[in-house]
This record gives structure tokens, sequence and C-alpha cells, in this order.
């Protein structure tokens, strides 16, 4: 049976639908969320912070999350050369033997008020002696508080260093070292020396939640603390007294999305202003409304040479594998262009580098003439440790290790590739069971130092983060007096010879500076990475979008 | 009407004790120790172990084990996840009403869209426009969902922009949870951005809802389609036109209303139907709610919130059975006098 349906009710039928499809798209229009939005970043973030004090850990992800978004130092880097000037200290006085060094501090500087702290006085010297006491004092109430672990600060033996924080008076502080160390200011400028405040521990002490000191951060940063979903999401606010200039966005949420694709996608469909750790950089490159952000990394990857153990024991030998590696190869392979070829252990960025330093030559003929002379003739076998994980310095180390192995085999050397598991093989390293390792090393701060001592000095094979065990009177020489003077000229000369020294000797074949990357969209302005350390939204602001596509579209007629 | 409901609250109850039964049997099941599994406390001391084998009576038979776990589930009392060590309970509390949220919109744009398509396709029966609804809705029932929804993103949040592809409402907008269903949490704060934050909820609810309504809408439609094929049959329409009834008075006044009663019976089935699909499309649009969150734990090996989840899932597409059955026999006394429910 049919029915033929009149002409009205065919047109009710077709407002029906139309409705239908009209409610669906209504909410498609770009207006929505817009003055929020234009107020706010939301950075897609790789991972959960472990904690809100980057006091207690060496974690990147936990630095990006916290270290300049919530809290100040006493001094901090600035610039291209990462120069120290004032931030909460507004100057210092270092003695002439180097060992007392006194910080006057800025008098209207506020801690964050929130919901669960409401400070009542402004940042004075109790605020600085509590920090650091916190650290150097094992009687410290708060000293054990989250473990007792302080691991930047260990490393750099800072307890062995400090003998003492004086309150001269409420804004000046005295720092009594135990002996000079050129690099005590740039480790105080470092993400992990921040200030926490005294007044807020004294009122967790008394209601007895002494924990919240490193989950409830209260800090004079430009950001605080609103909320904190594990694995989901960090919302920051501005800090409305901060002793700066204001920062511009209101609001700043970390998007937690641990997925590679999921940051893509978010970044693609604007759900996030700004990504971590992009994959497809061609297609952000590609889009014209995103840009790709990349700053060369304050890191190395090496091949090292474990020079305790035959045949890596002979210099001659070490010289003659390094020249039959063609590492032009392994920084195109491995890093597919996106790192700087390493010439020595130090980067290009820094200010110690020596440009006039040698640079690496391919020459395997020359490797097998050397190899002769070393009474190697007929080549021989080696094992290659290839580190297991993806690191930035070297993000496919099997890979690096194949093509040493190939590299190696022309002149005569047969390399067995060896891996064991992260924490397996970082220990069998620092037991010396190895004959060459592929490994790197990222810097902490930008001072040299930060490369010399604790990858290649003497005492570093004592502690087993030498894994070359090379050990040069000669080269400890040097930079332990480059340490103990303050005036740059001398250091940079003093750091030039040890680069000689490493290049002539080779315990370790530098082999790349390698890059870090973050997208974002066009009109997110201002910068948030920096070649060390984490990031930092303070300077971030968003351009409104018909200003954004206006610069983009400048942009691409000046590319063409 | 009271027998009915009678009817209807014993075998709720009955089913609701077979499901209990198979959760419980399920903590014996899984690896490792039954109460550890039930309770969900894998880093209990010595002494909070011992608390919990007497709160489950562990050392007692079965049927007081059951007993034990019973009065735990009826207080309340669902263990903690074993990966997030927090009560599942409360996590079931703030998920579930998600899911209810996607598949209630998905349901209603289902029903918006696939009914009256059935039923244009019914009064067009055997003609071009019949056949071409009756080709899509076979072809939207064929499409894997998962499939759907990536391409979904794909297309609308990455190439052309117009839609987010996850979560349920900007991390920008603020809105405390009171209800759980986000757009009355959204009308009922007093956020300045309250109505930015509902347009941003209805964007981010559009794709997901869409990908789940498909497959349940092309079921509406053959649904609707046949049964108003069956209706327009019936002899009282063949009356109301040799009365000279004109189509639309036949359609609106008779047709639709006869026709729509039979729909609803199979709404609530096909609830359970579209749940299934919601869960998969809260993974790929990381909705957050109770399907992603279950599927979460059986990649964790969360058996307690395994077991939990299972538990509360079924209770909550069962309850939506016993509602729309309760709705059926509203609209249709004859359906009242059966024995059996559907």
């Amino acid at each position: 049976m049919n029915f033929n349906l009149s002409k009205h009710t065919k047109a009710w039928l077709q407002l029906y639908f139309a409705f239908l499809a009209i409610f669906m798209l209504a909410a498609c229009s770009d207006q929505n969320t817009q003055s929020v939005s234009q107020r706010s970043i939301i950075y897609c973030s790789e991972g959960s912070p472990e904690t809100f004090n980057p006091q207690l850990v060496t974690s990147g992800t936990t630095i990006d999350a916290t270290s300049h978004q919530l809290y100040d130092r006493l001094i901090t880097y600035q610039g291209a050369d990462n120069t120290i000037v004032p931030a909460l200290a507004k100057s210092w006085h270092v003695t002439r033997d180097g060992k007392k060094i006194t910080f006057y501090l800025r008098k209207d500087v506020s801690f964050h008020a929130t919901d669960y702290f409401t400070p009542s006085r402004k940042l004075n010297a109790d605020d600085v002696i509590f920090s650091f006491n916190r650290i150097l004092d094992a009687n410290h109430p708060f000293h054990n508080i989250s473990g007792g672990i302080y691991p930047f600060f260990q490393s750099v033996e800072f307890e062995n260093l400090v003998d003492s924080i004086e309150k001269i008076n409420d804004y000046t502080v005295r720092f009594q070292l135990n002996r000079a160390d050129s690099s005590f200011l740039a480790n105080l400028a470092t993400d992990f020396a921040i200030i926490l405040s005294a007044e807020y521990a004294q009122e967790l002490i008394e209601r007895n939640t002494m924990h919240d000191i490193d989950t409830h951060p209260i800090g004079t940063g430009p950001f605080k603390l609103k909320e904190y979903r594990v694995g989901s999401l960090i919302r920051y606010y501005r800090h409305e007294n901060y002793w700066q200039e204001n920062a511009q966005i209101e609001q700043l949420v970390y998007d937690i999305s641990p997925s590679k694709t999921s940051r893509l996608t978010k970044l693609l469909a604007k759900e996030c202003d700004v990504s971590s750790y992009p994959i497809a950089h061609k297609k952000i490159i590609e889009r014209p409304d995103l840009t790709l952000d990349a700053v060369t990394a304050l890191n190395i990857g090496y091949y090292g040479f474990n020079t305790k153990k035959p045949p890596f024991d002979s210099k001659l030998v070490r010289l003659a594998v390094s020249l039959a590696i063609n590492k032009q190869a392994l920084v195109d392979t491995v890093y597919q262009g996106e790192a700087d070829t390493a010439h020595s252990i130090l980067p290009q960025t820094s200010w110690a580098y020596d440009k006039n330093i040698p640079h690496h030559e391919y020459n395997p003929n020359q490797a097998r003439a050397l190899l002769e002379v070393a009474g190697y003739a007929q080549g021989f076998t080696m094992d290659l440790w290839a580190m297991p994980v993806q690191r930035a310095y070297n993000p496919n180390a099997v890979t690096m290790a194949k093509l040493i192995q190939a590299d190696l085999k022309k002149v005569g050397i047969k390399v067995n590739i060896v891996s064991y598991e992260w924490s397996t093989f970082l220990r069998r390293l620092a037991q010396g069971e190895h004959q060459s390792f592929l490994l790197g090393w990222s810097a902490d701060h930008p001072d040299p130092d930060n490369f010399f001592t604790p990858m290649l000095s003497c005492s570093a094979t004592e502690t087993g983060n030498n894994r070359t065990f090379w050990c040069n009177q000669a080269y400890d020489d040097l930079i332990e007096k480059a340490l103990k003077t303050a005036n740059v000229a001398d250091r940079k000369s003093y750091y030039a010879q040890a680069m000689k020294i490493l290049h002539d000797e080779k315990p370790l074949l530098p082999i790349a500076h390698s890059k870090r990357y973050q997208a974002r969209g066009v009109n997110v302005k201002g910068n948030i990475l920096a070649n060390f350390g984490g990031i930092s939204f303070y300077h971030v602001f968003k351009q409104a979008p018909s200003e954004a596509t206006t610069s983009a579209a400048t942009q691409l007629e000046e590319q063409q | 009407m009271l027998i009915f409901t009678l009817r209807r609250l014993s075998l709720f109850v009955f089913t609701m004790l077979v499901l209990t039964l198979l959760s419980f049997s399920l903590g014996f099941l899984f690896p490792g120790d039954a109460v550890i599994n039930l309770s969900g406390q894998i880093h209990a001391t010595p002494t909070q172990l011992a608390e919990l084998n007497n709160a489950y009576q562990a050392d007692k038979n079965f049927i007081v084990q059951y007993w034990a776990y019973l009065s735990h589930i009826v207080n309340g009392d669902l263990g903690l996840s074993m990966s997030s060590q927090t009560p599942i309970s409360s996590e079931v509390l703030k998920l579930l009403p998600a899911t209810i949220e996607l598949s209630l919109v998905a349901l209603m744009l289902a029903m918006l869209i696939g009914i009256p398509l059935g039923f244009i396709a019914a009064i067009r029966h055997n003609k071009t426009s019949d056949n071409v609804i009756l080709s899509v809705a076979m072809l939207g029932y064929s499409i894997p969902v998962f499939w759907l929804g990536l391409l979904a993103i794909l297309l609308f949040s990455i190439t052309l922009g117009w839609l987010p592809s996850a979560g349920r409402l900007s991390l920008l907008f603020e809105i405390d949870m009171v209800t759980g269903i986000l757009f009355f949490d959204i009308l009922l704060s007093n956020s300045p951005e309250k109505w930015q934050a509902f347009q941003d909820a209805t964007m981010h609810i559009i794709l997901p809802a869409s990908v789940v309504a498909l497959a349940p809408a092309t079921i509406f439609i053959r649904l609707a389609r046949a049964s108003m094929v069956e209706v327009l049959a019936t002899s009282y329409i063949r009356a109301a036109r040799a009365k000279g009834l004109s189509a639309q008075q036949i359609i609106f006044r008779h047709a639709i209303r006869n026709a729509l009663i039979k729909i609803i019976r199979h709404v609530g089935l096909q609830f359970a139907n579209l749940v299934t699909i919601a869960m998969v499309t809260e993974v790929i649009f990381s909705w957050p709610g109770i399907g992603r969150w279950l599927i979460e734990s059986i990649y964790q090996r969360d058996y307690t919130a395994i077991q939990s989840g299972l538990l509360v899932l079924s209770c909550f597409i069962f309850i939506v059975h016993i509602l729309t059955d309760f709705f059926y026999a509203a609209l249709n006394p004859l359906a009242r006098g059966k024995k059996h429910g559907a």
C-alpha cells in the first residue's frame, strides 16, 4: 500500500531534518571558548610530575611542570649566552677568596595566596635559609619528609661545599663555603635551587601535614597551583602579586597526554596550544597554523672506550677506532639530521666552547695504519655496549652500534653488540665490565664544568660516573684551576686546553648534540624552550586570531 | 500494574543475586588471593590482612563468604582499585554519569534520526527513497565503530578543525561536579563562562555521540520501517482509508502512535548494545567514562575494578531494561497482563 504525502507534510519533514542538522552544526562556530582560550594556554605535556618540588628530582617532566612556573631562584640565567642575573636576590657579593657569598634580597616579593595557604608576610632571609637548610641539614624537620634525597645537590656535593648559611639581617643572607668553587653560582641558578616559604612550612608543622610542602606548593613564581589531577591535568592561575610584571596569560593548563599520537591529534585539532616532544615534524612544518620550535640542548651523545681494558688501554687503538668511524653518517641516520655533529664534549652554544678545536676526520686508511703500529695488523674482536633505551642524546643506540659495527669491519675489527636492561646496563658499566659503550650526558646547568668534571675527571672514575675510567692528571689540574678562578677568560683558556687533551687522548668519541623540539600554534608567542633545564610560560601570550593569521601570511610571503 | 511491578522487582533482585554470585566467583578465578582480589588492598600489612580475612569471612565456607561479600556490596564497599588504590565506588560514581550522558545523547540522536527515516521508508515502501534509506542503514550498520571513530576524528577534528577530538569539556573550564551529568553541572555552576562551557561541552559530545548513535540508528530505521509497514497493512488503517481520511490524517493520527509502541520495547534492548559501543568509543575519544576505565583496568590487570565495574555496568543496563518495560506497559495496557518479562 502506498501513501502519497501532501506537499505540506513533505515540507514539515524537510524542516525536521534541517532542524536536526542545524542543531548538530550549531556549535561548530569558531567563536566558542574564544574569550577564555584567549587568556589561557593549554600545554600538552608528556607525563605527570612526581612532585611539585624541583629540589627532590632531576626528571625533566617534573622540572618542566614546576620549576619556572611556581618558583623563583636567588639568581637566574638570562640571554643566549646564559649569563647569571639577579632574581630574588637583587645583588650579591663574592669575597676575594671566593669562600663567602652574600646575597641581598628584594624586599617586595610575595608568596602565592591559594586555597590552602594565605601568606602573612613577604619573602625574607628565613625563607632562603629554610630552603637550603632543608637540603643541607640532616636534622632539619623537613629534610626527610619526601625521602631525604636531593639528587642534584648530592651530585654536586653541595653539603661538602657549603659550610653554613647565616642570616645577616632580614634581607641579607651569607653562604660560607669550605672552598672556592666558581660553579657555585651556576648551581644556585639552576632549576633545582628554588626558594620555598618558611612561613608555610611552619603552618604545615602546626597542621601536622608536613608532606603538603611538596604536593601543595607555595612559591613566589609567576603562576600558582589551583588543581592537580594525577594523569589528567595541572591547572595554574596567574600569580597576581608577582614581583615582576605579571604573566600575560591568566590560566595555564597542562593536559597530561603520554601518548605521542594523542598529543599530535590534540595539537592538530587545536585542543592544545603547545605540545611537548612532537612527532611528525614534517606535517607540523607543512601546516600554516603551526610552528615547530627547536633548540640545541646542552647534551652530548658519545662513543666511549674503557681505557683500563685492552685493547683500548692503548691510545693508538682509540685513535684508530675513532678515525674508522664515519661520524657524519651516524648523525644523519640515527638523529635524522635533527642534531648538531659534536666536535668536543662541550656543545657549540656553551661560552667555553673553543672554535679552534680540530674536527673529527673519517679516514679508514689512516686507521688501518695506526692499528698496524699498535700491533693489531690483523684486527681484533671487541664488545660494544649499546644502551637499550631512547634518550634525547641518543634516540637509537642499537642502530648506531650496527653502523659502527659496519664501519669497523672495514678496518678488520669485529664488533659484538651487547645490550642489557637499562639499570643492569648502567650498573655493569659502572663496574667496568665493558670494552666500549654508547652513552650520553645531559647538562643540569650551562656552566661548562658540568661536562668536564662529572664525565671525565679522576674522581668520577671512583663514583662510577666516568665510564671510560680515563684518569689524566694534566686534565684534572686544568679543570680544577678553571673552577677556582672566577675570571671567564682564564676559565675559557683552561677549558680549551682540557678539550685539546681530550681530542688527543680520545677517551671517547663525541658524536652529537641533539635538539629539543616543541610544536605550537602560530598565535602562541613568546619563548618557552631553553637550551637546558625546564620550560617557562612566564613570557608566553596569545595573539588575537586575526593578527595571527596576518602574521602567518606575512611569514609565508617572506619565505616565498 | 502492581503485580507487573512486583514481578519486575523480583526478577531484578534475582538477576542481581546471580550477577553478584558471578562477580564473587571471579575473585577466586582471577590469579592471586581471593580476599585481595575482592578488596583490592595489594599493600596490606599482616594486621590489615587479618582484618580483611575477618571482614570477608575467608576462613568460613563459601556461603558465609558470599554473604560477607554481599553485605560489603550492599554497604557500597566495592573494594579498592588495585592500580590507583582509590575506592571503586567513588570512581564509579564519578565515571558512570559520563557514560550515561554519552549513551543517552546517542540514544536520543539515534531515535530522532532513525525512527522518522524508518517511517519515511515504510510510507515510501518499495520506492527509491525506501531503497536508499535501507542501503544507507545497511552500510551504517556494517561500519566497525573504532574505524568510524578514527575516521571522524581525522575528518572533523584534524582536517576540518570543526570539532574537538578528545575529552568531555575543554580543560580551561572549571566546573564542579554535582550531578555528574556535565550539562546539568554547567547549568548549576556559577562560573561566568557558563554559556561558553555549555557550548564547548556540546561540541565535545557531537562526534562521540554520533559515532555511538550510528549503529542503533540503523537498527531503529529497520525497526520503525518494519513496524510501520505492519501497522499500515492492518485492517483499521484500510478502514480509515476507505472512510476517506487523508494520508496525513491516517499516518499522524493512527499509524505513528501504534508503530511507536512496538519500537519502544526495543529501545531497552538496544541500550545494552549502545553501552557496548559507547565503551569502545570512550577509548577512541578519551571520554572519561566507565567504559574507558574498565578497558584500562583490563590492561592493568586490576581485578577488583574489573569485577566491580562489570557488576555496576550490568546492573545499570538491567535497570534500563526494567524502566523501558515499565514505560512500555504504561503506554500499552495489553502488555501488563503478560506473565513474563521481556
